[in-house]
């Protein structure tokens, strides 16, 4: 039936005027775009564009997952440590409706993604056909723009589209649905031109230097200023205008989950983590500050924790981006609009060079203060089973900060970004905003495609892992070298953590089971060991890293340990808890 | 919600500039039932420019509430440009008909007398019935529905309030507060419609 509906659609088409496919022209498009590698899973109303990738196998890299969820988070991956767009494929329906946790993840952290649907022929839209969903209307909210394709000669234009909106401005992911008619359809294919503006769309606010000069007034009266930093400066690649911000104005700055990496973890400027697992001095004083200069983050609740309690005392000055974030959740003293690669510079040049000594010495009191009450006893435990920290502490020594890290969700997700060491920028891959379990595994194999000369190691937790361990089949087939650490403490540990603390230790549901992962690993020819013990911890991290290709480590570390300092949910950060 | 923000609540009217796009019209609407708003009204139509859609949505809600849903609008890739506006600062009608049986409204009650103390005008005289129209605000329609009501009012429907911003100047006063928070001027705008095929449509 489709096969005979292709024919007809290709005879009525004049064949001398129309010498590409839609398909093809995808295809073109995407290399024009500088596109190297796709992640995606083909099926019924895609396969035409399959049909034609089958002669693009010198110039894109396909890399077939094993579930289109997998194919969302990889594109992610890739996408964070390459600061490309990360490409997926998948079919209608099914294949489209997978998309779904994985455009939402993007779309809350703001990844810039091109998803490429196939969809059913145009007349059966509408007619509950086969593998038919209306995925426009379903991702709508997940996207920072979507549309359908129902003419091939429309392709190139929106394809074009499709990246500029993707990378701009504040990133995000974008959808384009194409028939299947518009992937055969042979048109007159007149070339491929890059987007770069669309009259409707301003992905850069204009930078008003008033609010600058502003800004730099504040900063230079500013006694006990506080620096927050967020993901803003990667995506702005703005890390080295960042770098002379801070060490100019010799301001603290603390980071968010997706920040970090900004400026390396040991830079004596960098007092550590924001937020509900964050560290003790940054949650402690921002409610002492008096100028909170947040740059490229969007006071997120779990950064800011009660609201009403959160940095009352402080003028605040926001750079960001995107003008839906100014007011947002904290009222701005000073809005400064724009990319930060630009106001940064503009900020830097009006500021003071000075040093707060004083006051950064408070930071460092309270460091001392949790190294004392949490961090030693994490990181350096004589006695007992192990810790994640540990883990971490350890791995830390043997990449010393160059690794890129990939985490899951979960507690071993907040070990890991609160101790391990980050050298360099686009080295911290995780699920922020949406806490996606199950994301790490998938977005490794990304995060390793966009950062080839460089060591990824993926830190997941018993739960997370089991939620997309199909990958372990597209780290099989595609070669692709990831480290797997599996920190298994055979509990979903966060839920626990929380139902100890306030649920009166009423462990509902939060047991559970897992396979023997070192022998799941080995079903995929994938090398790997258990380690439960300390002084085997060196040596097997050692083995994971000197091993060529992948490899699977799994860690027992103790069941019931509680991820400190922590704000409790509803209340303020200066109200953190030790223990 | 806090009662300073339910004492706030009055009726906004958003004007929203957008590109013709299907789609288009379920990502607006989905930001309002995100928050699980109500759209109390929502018109939209070809504006005077061509290719250019307005909309006009009514809600009940704060400022706050209301200048954080306007940023998210215009967030949106092919949304030119959102403003919202107080009752006060709009001139703003509904359109209503009225069908009823032309038999009654000729034995019971002076027609003359009806249209003229109403504001209305007749469309369609028939045997059978007659369609009255009238355009106005929500109480000077919903009258007109009380007056004929007892002389059996077949059918009865409203559009969906449409508003103009009172006065330009009024418009750039506004637009001057919208650049504290949103830095895009009016003129910039401008040169980018005007500027037609040499920007990027579709």
């Amino acid at each position: 039936m489709e096969v005979a509906q292709q024919e007809i659609l290709a005879q009525a088409a004049p064949i001398e005027t129309k010498n590409v496919s839609g398909s093809v022209a995808l295809l073109e498009a995407l290399i024009a775009e500088g596109v190297d590698t796709i992640f995606g899973y083909p099926g019924g109303a895609i396969m035409p564009i399959y049909d034609a990738l089958y002669d693009y196998n010198d110039k894109l890299n396909h890399v077939l997952v094993r579930h289109e969820q997998g194919g969302t988070h990889a594109g992610q991956g890739y996408a964070r440590t390459s600061g490309k767009v990360g490409v997926v494929f998948a079919t209608s329906g099914p294949g489209a409706t997978n998309l779904v946790t994985g455009l939402a993840d993007a779309q809350i952290d703001s990844t810039p993604l091109v998803c490429i649907t196939g969809q059913v022929f145009a007349h059966l839209l509408g007619t509950d056909a086969f593998q038919e969903t209306d995925v426009i209307n379903i991702t709508t909210p997940v996207t920072k723009w979507n549309y359908q394709v129902t003419d091939a000669n429309e392709i190139p234009e929106v394809i074009a589209k499709a990246f500029y909106i993707a990378k701009s401005g504040r990133p995000g992911p974008v959808l384009i649905d194409i028939t299947k008619n518009a992937q055969i359809q042979l048109f007159d294919y007149k070339g491929y031109t890059k987007c770069e503006h669309i009259r409707s769309y301003r992905p850069k606010p204009i930078v008003r230097t008033q609010y600058i000069e502003q800004a730099a007034a504040l900063i230079n009266q500013a006694k006990k200023p506080f620096i927050l930093f967020g993901q803003g400066i990667l995506l702005g690649s703005a890390e080295q205008e960042f770098k002379a911000f801070v060490e100019k104005s010799g301001i603290p700055a603390a980071w968010t989950i997706l920040g970090v990496g900004a400026i390396p973890t040991d830079h004596p400027l960098n007092v550590g983590m924001l937020g509900m697992h964050g560290n003790y001095g940054p949650n402690v004083l921002t409610n002492e500050c008096d100028v909170l200069i947040a740059i490229g983050m969007r006071f997120d609740d779990r950064v800011t924790g009660r609201l009403d309690k959160y940095a009352k005392q402080a003028k605040v000055i926001h750079l960001d981006i995107d003008p839906a974030e100014i007011d947002k959740n904290v009222k701005t003293t000073v809005p400064v609009w724009g990319d930060c690669k630009e106001t940064l510079p503009m900020l830097t040049a009006l500021i003071e060079e000075k040093q707060h000594t004083e006051w950064v010495n408070l930071f460092n009191d309270y460091t001392r203060k949790e190294v004392e009450a949490v961090i030693e006893k994490e990181l350096n435990p004589t006695s007992g089973e192990m810790t994640m920290g540990e883990v971490i502490k350890q791995l830390n020594e043997l990449t010393k900060g160059e690794a890129v890290i990939v985490t899951d969700v979960g507690q071993h997700q907040m070990v890991a970004c609160r101790y391990a060491q980050f050298n360099n920028t686009r080295s911290n891959v995780t699920s922020g905003g949406l806490g996606t379990m199950g994301f790490a595994l998938p977005a490794a194999i990304g995060a390793k495609y966009g950062a080839q000369d460089r060591t990824v190691v993926a830190i997941i937790g018993d739960g997370g892992f089991q939620m997309t361990c199909q990958e372990l089949g597209t780290i099989m087939q595609s070669g692709v070298d990831v480290k797997i650490i599996i920190l298994n403490n055979r509990f979903l540990g966060m839920v626990r953590q929380w139902q100890e603390l306030f649920n009166d230790r009423r462990y509902s549901f939060v047991d559970i089971q897992s396979p023997d992962f070192v022998a799941l690993a080995a079903a995929y020819r994938i090398p790997g060991k258990v380690i439960s013990d300390r002084e085997d911890l060196q040596g097997a991290l050692k083995l994971m890293l000197d091993t060529k290709g992948s490899f699977l480590l799994e860690v027992m570390v103790t069941k019931e340990n509680n991820v400190f300092p922590m704000v409790p949910q509803g209340c303020s950060v200066s109200e953190i808890r030790l223990k | 919600m806090s009662n300073q923000d339910i004492n706030d609540r009055q009726e906004y009217n958003i004007t929203i500039y957008t590109e013709n796009q299907v789609g288009l019209l379920n990502r607006i609407a989905i930001i309002f039932t995100r928050r699980k708003i109500n759209i109390d009204s929502l018109n939209t139509s070809p504006s005077e420019i061509e290719s250019i859609h307005r909309f006009n949505i009514v809600i009940t809600e704060s400022e706050e509430v209301v200048r954080k849903l306007t940023r998210q609008i215009e967030k949106q890739v092919e949304v030119l440009k959102v403003y919202y506006h107080t009752n006060e600062d709009v001139v703003w009608q509904e359109l209503a008909l009225y069908k009823v049986s032309t038999d009654v409204i000729a034995e019971k009650v002076s027609v003359e007398r009806l249209l003229r103390e109403n504001g209305a005008r007749a469309v369609v005289i028939r045997k059978d019935y007659t369609i009255f129209e009238t355009t106005g605000h929500r109480e000077e329609t919903d009258n007109l529905i009380s007056i004929l009501q007892p002389y059996g009012l077949i059918e009865f429907v409203r559009s969906a309030r449409i508003a103009i911003i009172k006065d330009s100047e009024g418009f750039n006063a506004k637009l001057r507060e919208f650049e504290r928070l949103e830095p895009g001027e009016e003129v910039v705008e401008n040169e980018y419609l005007n500027r037609g095929s040499k920007v990027f449509t579709m």
